[in-house]
């Protein structure tokens, strides 16, 4: 690992400060320090901010919830106001990783950890998100866990966490401090696609810090279901969060986003289009996942997660019609 | 790679199975390493390396954490608790105690990590936490097998002990909930 420069910042102002070119922000550590050992990131300085006093989570009047960025996976899982109002941002959290790691891992450190594939963190092998211009061998090689959507020549890696599934699905913002002052960015805008440039997985910019994550209420059915290779501590396949309304046997509201079919959180728009006013019945949820998958382009070992993808849907929303 | 760049030090403390240490570290040491060469406590293994297999797993304020993935440079402060600390006055805890009864273990070289984990799981039902397997994520959880297996899958056994791990987490849990007194 290189040397680096290790420094605490006890406020955002402060974080901002001390970050400067080849820095990066350090939360829990549980991808970055990996990625380190690994070779594949070489900060020359780490700002600490995982003891900002960001580490609170607030249920406001309106039924809102703004989730400070340093707090831990497993205090949001835990927290009985999201479990009660959210439940499917606290399933997701659950899904994710092991318990061990969602003690450390943090909030914003969870969103911004790498949209990764094999290759990428394996320094010895090319990667043009790694290093721009060297191919894709995941293309051609081992794949059958990686993109069917929105993947580009240049790159088929997945965006592995769970929790921002369940954001993306739920019209999170996130609340950013960076050179220009504050900002906000829709969760759903925050990941890219990697078209011709996946060396960035978000639209952030260097320094940029996240310190919030804000969640519109809630107050209609969820869910978040995952598919994976073992029962427990694996990433996704295919993975969906989901919240259906149903009203006189008519979709009145629904979301749904996926998850490990991306280079970011899908969220599924065209299937959320072709339900509203529709019947809350099987064969509209399954057209309704075709119409979204219609744009799908497995590659020569994943193409299973498109059937994935549908069923999960389906069955997820039939679960969901039932209990609205 | 810029293999010129020169090691970074840093000054912090570490209270350590109930004792202080005073430390120089370089920035890049995990945890782990700190425990096992700075302090000689070699209890906590290094298996995978890259928080994936759980061997290395000690209570960090009073949460298990994978001590691999932790830089001691940004713990500065902390209480932690390692496998050598889970016996008190010379006593095994219940949880110790249990692992030996129903065998949780072959060539032993997890169960410093099983052993710090499954203290946190108690402690964590003790808390009402949830796991993924839990139905009702407002009700308070009970350890049965799904639950133990699921909260422990942060700790891989390559002998395959898992059937005594369950058994030991469980029984332990029973013991718990009985004395209401801390595994």
């Amino acid at each position: 690992m290189r040397p680096f420069v290790y420094e605490r910042a006890t406020s955002a102002d402060e974080a901002l400060r001390l970050h400067e070119d080849g820095a990066r922000y350090l939360g829990g550590g549980t991808n970055l320090v990996d990625l380190m050992r690994l070779g594949v990131e070489e900060p020359a300085r780490l700002v600490d901010v995982s003891r900002l006093p960001n580490g609170e989570i607030e249920l406001r009047p309106d039924g809102s919830l703004l989730i400070g960025a340093a707090v831990t996976n497993s205090d949001l899982a835990a927290d009985r106001t999201v479990r009660e109002s959210h439940p499917m941002l606290a399933q997701a959290v659950l899904a994710g990783a092991s318990g061990q790691i969602r003690n450390l891992a943090t909030v914003g450190g969870n969103l911004l950890q790498r949209t990764r594939c094999s290759y990428f963190q394996d320094a010895d092998k090319p990667c043009n998100k790694r290093v721009p211009g060297t191919g894709c061998p995941a293309r051609e090689g081992e794949h059958h866990n990686l993109a069917i959507l929105g993947h580009s020549e240049a790159c088929v890696a997945t965006h592995p966490s769970d929790m921002a599934v369940a954001l993306a699905a739920l019209d999170a913002t996130v609340h950013v401090r960076g050179r220009g002052g504050e900002r906000t960015v829709p969760l759903r805008d925050l990941h890219r696609l990697p078209g011709d440039d996946p060396r960035r997985d978000t639209v952030l910019d260097s320094g940029d810090l996240i310190t919030a994550v804000e969640v519109p209420p809630l107050d209609i059915p969820s869910r978040y279901r995952k598919v994976r290779e073992r029962a427990s501590f694996a990433f996704a396949l295919v993975s969906i969060a989901a919240a259906l309304d149903v009203e006189g046997g008519t979709v009145r509201d629904v979301r749904i986003a996926l998850g490990g079919v991306a280079h970011r959180p899908w969220r599924a728009l065209r299937a959320e289009e072709a339900l509203r006013g529709a019947p809350a019945i099987g064969e509209e949820f399954q057209r309704a996942a075709e119409a979204e998958l219609a744009a799908a382009e497995p590659l020569r070992d994943n193409a299973y997660k498109v059937p994935l993808a549908r069923n999960l849907i389906v069955r997820t929303l039939t679960e969901l019609g039932e209990r609205s | 790679m810029d293999s010129e760049a020169t090691p970074v030090h840093a000054e912090i403390a570490l209270v350590v199975n109930g004792t202080e240490h005073r430390l120089r570290v370089d920035t890049r040491a995990s945890l782990l390493d700190t425990l096992r060469e700075d302090l000689g406590l070699t209890g906590s293994k290094k298996g995978c390396d890259h928080g994936q297999c759980g061997a290395c797993t000690v209570l960090l304020d009073g949460r298990r954490a994978n001590a691999c993935l932790a830089l001691a440079v940004a713990h500065d402060g902390a209480e932690v608790v390692t496998v050598e600390g889970l016996a008190r006055d010379g006593r095994l805890s219940p949880l110790q105690e249990a692992f030996i009864e129903h065998d949780g273990f072959q060539c032993g070289y997890c169960t410093p990590g099983q052993l710090c984990s499954a203290t946190a799981v108690l402690d964590e039902a003790d808390r009402g936490w949830p796991s993924a397997v839990t139905e009702d994520l407002t009700a308070d959880p009970v350890l049965d097998d799904d639950e133990i297996r699921e909260r422990m899958s942060g700790n891989l056994c390559r002998c395959g002990a898992y059937t005594g791990i369950v058994k030991a987490v469980r029984e332990a849990a029973r013991e718990t909930e009985t004395d209401g007194a801390r595994a």
